[in-house]
């Protein structure tokens, strides 16, 4: 933007354009490619596409039965929606309660600023305790900001817990869904990544006449992290949702992993993206009926676990919280954006979505896959650097129609991708020359007419074969599967001046 | 009724017998219908490719272009889409309150074909013969960002001589998603790919939708593979007489 007029869009772009955004070199936010590069392999991968597909269609039939069975559901939706807009409208505030509440029931509250920051304090406190290992609870924020790796830098090893995601650490894979991270692998991959992975990996091995059977997968993960829970010393969990009033953590979750995790060890140390409050208990009667229906499609999940500081001769003796900004607060600063942070990560969108159905979570480089990652990672990140995301998706509006806070990801789409076309419009000036000229051309009926029967001279492109199968670019992306229609002799405003003229009306 | 037409763009250049075949239902059920050409295009692939400064001249254009008509029908559930939805919004976030003032009015005067058809004029019944096999797929934006729901099913069932197929998993994208197709043409196929799938499941030798848009794209698609399977407009049905298919 160079000279931008003084309107209320462009003074609020000055404003986000300003604030400090996830970092680079750090964390999971950004791809190694664009997104139409990476979902073509991904749509080359038939057992992931097979995966995928059965997996999606299961959850999305699970989820519209006991949402259907629910005569408020959409009373529910808007008050998820009302509640967390209001955490944001007043995120100083609330974030400075739950720090008191927190600090007056025996926990330490530290602050990270982005990725980085997190990852020094986590260590940090690690470190302290003298650890060399610790067990993890499935968390997003900490694999957004590449805890794992930061941690192993410093010589600590860490754990996962949740089954899919020690499926995808012991695979030494990245995680393609928010919820079931390991969507994209079958059983007898899993078969094999622990018949290979789990004794190497320091831990007890899994017995060499395992089945592909889920019990007996789920058996071997039992053994192999039973042992694990009871000799480490140290716990990292994320948060979904964290009380201001009380200062109370939630973690909801279906295995019980995540419980041990929260009340074996002895130090106990959660990551929370900043936007994860709801300001009062009364409050989680709202989000405990829409995450579990959205997300796994259960009436309610089947443990969750609260904790509120420390309670002595029960649970860790020490806990720390750390509170995550890593861009948030710029997503925070744009009004046509900021809805992405109501997201309570329930996955529905991503399970609803025919881009992602077909393309799995990898192609869109980011921990945050679908819909939700294609408007929050750009927020994240600035969308410079993930400019291909906002285009990854039709604006079919599935995720808007499932998404259990009512984010209307469609319209945040749009809005992102002007942002990208005026923040880096200028990487793609054959787009921007094309869609410039387009403009100026529809923009007058005389230019337009002249445009129209410019473009019945495609009608010799396709003259032999009687429609076209070939096109020049921009349009050359067409032809690669789907054929055009020849152009019509006359065009509609031609035959409609011609009966106009006649009279015939 | 003074109907203004809008045409949109793609009707106008690739796809005239679309514009014509509204132009017909709507006079045969007795509507004076107007087409201003000072309309070119509605501004939506600038819009949706981030290019908001350009669309916001198709914008100014085309609700100068309608002002004054009691109802403005297009044979295209995003264009009106459009015009409805994100109109108003653009026009504001640039700091234009009196264009987003006048988009909200035509926002409230605009609407897809079968919703005006059937929610406003009360008509499911249009006096067509269409006699052939037909499955109906409903596109993103008349089903999720307009909620005609029913109604271009209930047009259809009233269609003498019709074989009306249901499509399955019809309310998934076919893959166009405009400027989707183009940056995006590998994921684009795979979707259209289900889609043609479940077209072909149904026998169906046409394939209908309110939209010319996801046509051109599903049609492209069935074309390249010799499918026997003609993509034709919902209005084309609609317009159709025992006379003329004799
Ligand atoms: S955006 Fe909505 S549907 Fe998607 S994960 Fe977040 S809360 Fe769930």
């Amino acid at each position: 933007m160079k000279t931008p007029t003084p309107t209320p869009a462009s003074a609020s772009a000055l404003t986000f354009l300003g604030m400090p955004t996830a970092p680079r070199g750090v964390g999971a936010l950004r791809g190694d490619e664009p997104f139409p590069q990476a979902a073509r392999r991904a749509l080359a991968d038939t057992q992931l596409r097979r995966n995928i597909a059965n997996a999606t269609g299961t959850i999305r039939r699970k989820r519209a039965a006991v949402v259907g069975e629910l005569d408020d559901w959409a009373e529910l939706r808007a008050a998820g929606a009302a509640v967390k807009d209001d955490v944001l409208a007043h995120l100083d505030q609330y974030l400075c309660q739950l720090e008191e509440q927190v600090t007056a029931r025996g926990g330490t509250v530290h602050w990270a600023r982005d990725a980085n920051e997190a990852n020094a304090i986590v260590t940090g406190l690690v470190r302290a305790t003298g650890a060399q290992e610790v067990v993890k609870v499935k968390s997003m924020a900490t694999q957004e900001i590449g805890l794992n790796e930061a941690l192993a830098e410093a010589g600590i090893s860490a754990w996962e817990t949740d089954l899919a995601e020690l499926i995808v650490q012991l695979g030494e894979d990245r995680p393609s869904h928010i919820l079931v991270p390991a969507i994209h692998r079958n059983r007898a991959e899993i078969r094999e990544i622990f018949l290979r992975r789990m004794g190497a990996a320091g831990g007890v091995p899994a017995s060499p006449d395992l089945t592909d059977s889920p019990a007996a997968l789920a058996e071997a993960a039992r053994g192999h992290l039973r042992e694990r829970f009871l000799r480490t010393r140290v716990a990292i969990s994320g948060a979904n949702f964290a009380v201001a009033e009380t200062g109370t953590l939630a973690v909801v979750e279906s295995e019980g992993n995540g419980r041990m995790c929260l009340t074996l060890p002895e130090t106990l140390i959660t990551v929370m993206g900043l936007e994860k409050i709801v300001p009062t208990w009364r409050d989680l009667e709202i989000f405990l009926q829409l995450l579990p229906r959205s997300s796994t499609g259960e009436r309610m999940n089947p443990y969750t676990s609260f904790w509120t500081g420390i309670t002595p001769g029960d649970g860790p003796r020490e806990f720390h919280l750390v509170l995550l900004d890593n861009g948030r607060t710029a997503t925070l600063a744009d009004p046509a954006g900021r809805a992405a942070l109501r997201c309570i990560r329930c996955s529905a969108c991503l399970n609803v979505c025919p881009v992602y159905e077909r393309t799995g979570g990898h192609a869109y480089g980011s921990i945050y896959p679908g819909p939700i990652g294609a408007v929050l990672s750009p927020q994240l990140t600035g969308v410079a650097d993930n400019p291909s995301l906002p285009y990854a998706s039709t604006l079919c509006g599935a995720c808007l129609e499932a998404c259990p806070v009512a984010i209307d990801i469609p319209s945040m789409l749009v809005h992102l991708r002007g942002r990208t076309v005026e923040q880096a419009g200028h990487e793609h000036p054959f787009e921007r020359g094309v869609m410039k000229t387009a403009a100026w051309m529809m923009a007058s009926p005389r230019r337009w007419s002249a445009a129209l029967r410019m473009a019945r001279l495609g009608r010799f492109l396709g003259r032999r074969r009687g429609r076209i199968t070939l096109l020049p670019p921009p349009l050359a992306a067409w032809t690669t599967s789907r054929d055009l229609p020849l152009p019509p002799a006359e065009t509609f405003r031609e035959r409609w001046a011609r009966r106009t003229e006649g009279g015939d009306r | 009724m003074r109907v203004a037409l809008l045409v949109t763009c793609l009707v106008d250049g690739m796809f005239p017998d679309v514009g014509q075949a509204t132009v017909a239902v709507l006079e045969r059920l007795g509507h004076q219908v107007e087409v201003p050409l000072a309309q070119t295009c509605c501004g939506q692939m600038h819009i949706n490719t981030g290019y908001r400064r350009d669309a916001l001249r198709l914008v100014r254009r085309t609700v100068a272009a309608f002002e004054g008509y009691e109802a403005v029908v297009a044979p295209s559930g995003s264009c009106v889409g459009s015009v409805r939805h994100q109109y108003a919004g653009l026009a504001a976030a640039r700091g234009d309150t009196g264009l987003a003032a006048a988009a909200t009015d035509l926002a409230a005067r605009t609407f897809e074909l079968s919703e005006f058809l059937v929610n406003v004029l009360g008509v499911t019944d249009v006096g067509a013969h269409y006699p052939h096999r037909v499955t109906y797929h409903p596109t993103c934006h008349s089903l999720r960002m307009l909620g005609v729901g029913e109604a271009p099913l209930r047009l259809l069932r009233a269609v003498r001589g019709i074989q009306l197929e249901e499509l399955p998993a019809a309310e998934s994208c076919c893959g166009f998603g405009g400027t989707f197709a183009l940056k995006n043409p590998d994921t684009s196929t795979a979707m259209l790919t289900d889609k043609i799938r479940g077209i072909l499941d149904t026998r169906a030798e046409i394939i209908t939708a309110g939209d010319s848009s996801c046509l051109m794209h599903i049609g492209g698609g069935l074309s390249r593979l010799r499918a026997g399977v003609r993509p034709v407009h919902l209005a084309e049905i609609l317009a159709s007489e025992p006379a003329k298919v004799a």
